[in-house]
């Protein structure tokens, strides 16, 4: 019986809601029990170009909530993996941080010990759970669907910290998407980032690098993207829209988040996966769901 | 006189600010989206909405706004029961005083023919009611005061809150007790309503009432006999009790009434009943003028805020309706703190000591700020801050118990402030994305500006990156600059760097520009090099930072393992830093 604090960040319950519901319905028929912990704040992402050390406050804070109840932490968002998982590194590494974290800590009574371990949804699926349980819970999956991967950076890197996958040929997503049926295209902008760490900083900058993941994913012959990130979901999904309108691409290329992808090949309706909460249509994935 | 003098002054004082402030509503323009309309469009408006709520299936979800949001305030139990008790004593009990106590002649005594307010159950009811009250408002200091909830400061307006209906339960219940134990009261009360001449008579009445029912007297004291106790009651049931049910009814004002016996002549000769009548109207009249001005105003402001709440939608409704909401929202916010209790960047606020971090903060300033009042460098700065340290993750709107949106208002108020001081360089950070997700709601010409500035006070701040014609000179190194570098805990790696160009050729920001050097000012391993060599105005100055996409591609593949990504966080830590205390 697989027990984890879910830590689902900012972006996911304002703006992504669908990733939420479609991993709890896939989750729950996986036994793995999800806590809630109501005191969960930011990770301190955003905060990191302005603060390192509120950044890391912020992160401590959260992992110290989860070993407070004695959980592992999960995560949906890579880039509150990311940054969870290197403010634990920090805090192993250097002691002096240490200290000052717990002083600060010790005011809410809580400390930070480095117990609580942080763990993202594709590692959950893959390692922990395995692809052979997994492909168990198959119903019909997918025939002839061809999809893009996109494995994000926060997850990915720097490799030696995240440890999450192969930073130069991963393969975790891939093999997720292959055990639903569907394909996995290659393409040689698989790696590269979704641009969304730029928004609202450098608009042009950002979607220029959307356009040319999107066009190449698109020429590879790639029906959807698959993503397990929020912030490349707002990329892909919300912003490409907005991008088409604005004429910067055509590739009309739709994402779907990983979860949403395995819940269809698992037999989940559409509507429990939060489908129609996409921006951009994804409904046309139901035309490759092999019929049972 | 003074009575109904100062009743007449509070009322008159009590509509001129209702009027005034409910205009406020129609004419203050709050951030962006109450721009460009004039008050009568926002009137024409609220009143074509209003109508076209009224007449057609929403008055339903109003009907059910106004009995489960208002009424039961059931948005305070989702969060909080206690809070959600608290609020209920001392709201219910208050409402009921005003309507059965305050209002008696016109609501209570019209509804029952054979109303006295010493006969029960209105006797022992005021109590009850009082009490409830009085129960609220020890809750309400226990948590401010005691409790200590985290993240809920306290202003003068609550101060004033607590402190106004504190005064008001307490001068009542004391008056109770007083008019109870008052030697004058009771003598007063034989002459005017009892037809007694019999002198032994009025002597066992008066022995009855010290007995039972708290006076005070000058003349008898207990022990008493029985049979004059019985000629008491006798007496009580023929010329009293029609009026009067027995004073250990009203429990709470027999108590006070105990209590103050020991001093009860000695305030009877000074008249008290009459100086804690005059303190307990004066004080419910000073309440009642003084409530458009207070956080009491919020029994309207966030009444109409909740039903507006359930109506409205931001895309859907009228801008001019929209305007006037947000304008109105100001008043509804009662700085309960339950938004800055559930906001996902509050240990911002005690990490770096800026309260605008905290939403409820952020609306006691708007206040002020919708006011036109002017603040200082400081404080400007302060809010700055705080109203960009904020990822729009809506757990504060979902929470409001006045259904206020603040998610709406922080966006429309958002680029005002950032239009209003210096240089926020918070908006070169992922804190960024909703301003992006929203460009299409922001003004135009407004949306590159404050980048704009952020970026151009870096570049003032550290010029020499542009002056492309400058000759560097590399000695001597800026060692002090260097040390602090390989002090922060990523930043010592720099000197591992051999110049193999590796982390710019997989740079994706490098490969996005024809001439990356003109854009980016330095490339990453430049940087790199800069750093080396203590050129720290190069380094902390160099565009790139600020176009780095984080996505660690140049960490990841340095064969001699400089943290570049980490590093050139550590160079925009410094480079906020620095540029932040020279503007």
């Amino acid at each position: 019986m697989m027990k984890f604090a879910l830590f689902l960040g900012c972006n996911i319950p304002a703006r992504v809601q669908q990733y939420e519901l479609a991993a709890r319905v896939v989750l729950a028929k996986l036994q793995v029990d999800l806590v809630d912990i109501r005191e969960f704040t930011c990770c301190g992402y955003p905060m990191r170009n302005a603060d390192l050390k509120t950044s890391l406050l912020f992160s401590a804070r959260n992992l110290a909530l989860a070993e407070q109840q004695g959980l592992n932490v999960l995560t949906l968002c890579q880039c509150c993996f990311g940054t969870l998982k290197k403010a634990a590194h920090l805090l192993e590494e250097d002691n002096r941080f240490k200290e000052e974290v717990n002083a600060f800590l010790a005011k809410e009574k809580l400390t930070y010990q480095g117990k609580a371990q942080v763990k993202h949804l594709l590692s959950l699926l893959h390692k922990d759970i395995g692809e052979a349980a997994l492909k168990e819970k198959i119903r019909g999956g997918f025939k002839e669907l061809k999809i893009a991967a996109h494995y994000g950076c926060h997850a990915l890197r720097p490799s030696d910290v995240m440890q999450f996958d192969d930073p130069v040929s991963p393969s975790i997503l891939d093999e997720l998407i292959k055990l639903t049926g569907a394909q996995s295209v290659d393409w040689s902008q698989k790696l590269e980032c979704c641009g969304a760490p730029l928004l609202g900083v450098n608009d042009d900058l950002s979607m220029k690098l959307t356009a040319g993941k999107l066009a190449d994913a698109k020429a590879s012959g790639a029906r959807f993207l698959s993503v397990a990130c929020p912030w490349c979901q707002l990329q892909f999904d919300g912003i490409q829209k907005q991008m088409e309108a604005e004429g910067r691409t055509d590739a009309d290329l739709p994402s779907i988040l990983y979860p949403q992808l395995l819940g269809l090949a698992m037999g989940i309706s559409a509507k429990e996966l939060g489908l129609s909460k996409n921006v951009k249509d994804i409904s046309g994935v139901n035309a490759f769901l092999v019929q049972q | 006189m003074v009575f109904t003098v100062s009743l007449y002054l509070a009322l008159a004082v009590f509509v001129v600010g209702m009027v005034y402030k409910i205009a406020t509503w129609f004419t203050r323009k709050v951030g962006i989206f109450g721009q460009g309309f004039t008050t009568g469009q926002r009137v024409g408006a609220a009143i074509r909405g209003i109508f076209a709520v009224i007449f057609s299936a929403k008055l339903g979800t109003l009907l059910r706004a106004f009995v489960l949001d208002v009424l039961l305030q059931m948005r305070i139990a989702k969060e909080d029961r206690l809070r959600w008790i608290m609020h209920l004593l001392i709201y219910s009990g208050f409402m009921l005083l005003l309507f059965m106590h305050a209002l008696e002649k016109y609501i209570t005594a019209a509804l029952f023919s054979d109303y006295y307010s010493t006969v029960n159950p209105f006797f022992i009811l005021r109590d009850i009611f009082g009490l409830m009250v009085i129960v609220g408002v020890g809750i309400a200091i226990y948590r401010r005061f005691i409790l200590k909830v985290p993240r809920m400061l306290t202003n003068g307006m609550d101060r004033y809150a607590i402190a106004i209906v504190a005064l008001i339960m307490v001068s009542g219940f004391l008056l109770e007790g007083t008019k109870m134990t008052s030697y004058s009261e009771f003598s007063r009360m034989v002459q005017d309503y009892a037809g007694m001449d019999d002198e032994k008579e009025i002597k066992a009445l008066e022995s009855y009432w010290v007995s039972e029912h708290g006076t005070v007297s000058p003349n008898v004291k207990a022990p008493f006999e029985a049979e004059v106790l019985d000629q008491g009651y006798e007496a009580h049931q023929s010329n009293c009790a029609e009026c009067h049910s027995p004073n250990k009814s009203a429990f709470a004002g027999y108590a006070a009434a105990k209590a103050i016996s020991p001093i009860a002549l000695a305030l009877d000769r000074v008249n008290g009943t009459t100086i804690l009548w005059t303190i307990h109207f004066l004080a419910c009249f000073f309440g009642l003028a003084y409530l458009p001005f207070s956080k009491m105003f919020h029994i309207f402001s966030s009444s109409v805020s909740l039903l507006a709440n359930a109506v409205m939608d931001p895309i859907k409704s009228l801008p001019e309706n929209i305007a006037t909401r947000q304008a109105m929202e100001l008043d509804a916010c009662m700085h309960c703190g339950t938004c800055s209790l559930r906001c996902s960047v509050s240990v911002a606020y005690e990490a770096k000591g800026n309260k605008m971090v905290l939403p409820a903060e952020k609306m006691a300033f708007l206040k002020d700020f919708a006011a036109d009042r002017i603040l200082s460098k400081e404080a400007m700065a302060a809010i700055q801050e705080g109203i960009y340290l904020c990822t729009n993750c809506d757990r504060c709107t979902v929470v409001c118990p006045a259904g206020i949106n603040l998610r709406e208002l922080w966006l429309s108020v958002r680029d005002a402030v950032l239009a209003k001081g210096g240089p926020v360089f918070l908006t070169l950070s992922p804190f960024s994305l909703f301003r992006s997700l929203n460009r299409d709601r922001l003004p135009r010409d407004e949306y590159d500006r404050p980048l704009k500035a952020a970026r151009e006070a870096m570049a003032n701040a550290f010029p020499m990156v542009r002056n492309t014609d400058a000759v560097i000179s590399v000695t001597p190194i800026d060692t002090a600059f260097k040390t602090r570098a390989v002090g922060t805990p990523m930043g010592s790696t720099f000197a591992f760097c051999f110049s193999c160009e590796n982390c710019t050729t997989v740079c994706p920001v490098v490969e996005a520009y024809e001439n990356p050097q003109e854009v980016l000012g330095l490339l990453p391993h430049q940087i790199m090099r800069s750093l080396g060599l203590g050129l720290k105005d190069m380094a902390l100055g160099a565009p790139m930072l600020w176009n780095c996409l984080t996505c660690y591609q140049c960490q990841e593949h340095c064969p001699q393992g400089v943290k570049v990504t980490d590093v050139l966080y550590e160079l925009k830590n410094m480079a906020v830093k620095e540029a932040a205390v020279g503007s």
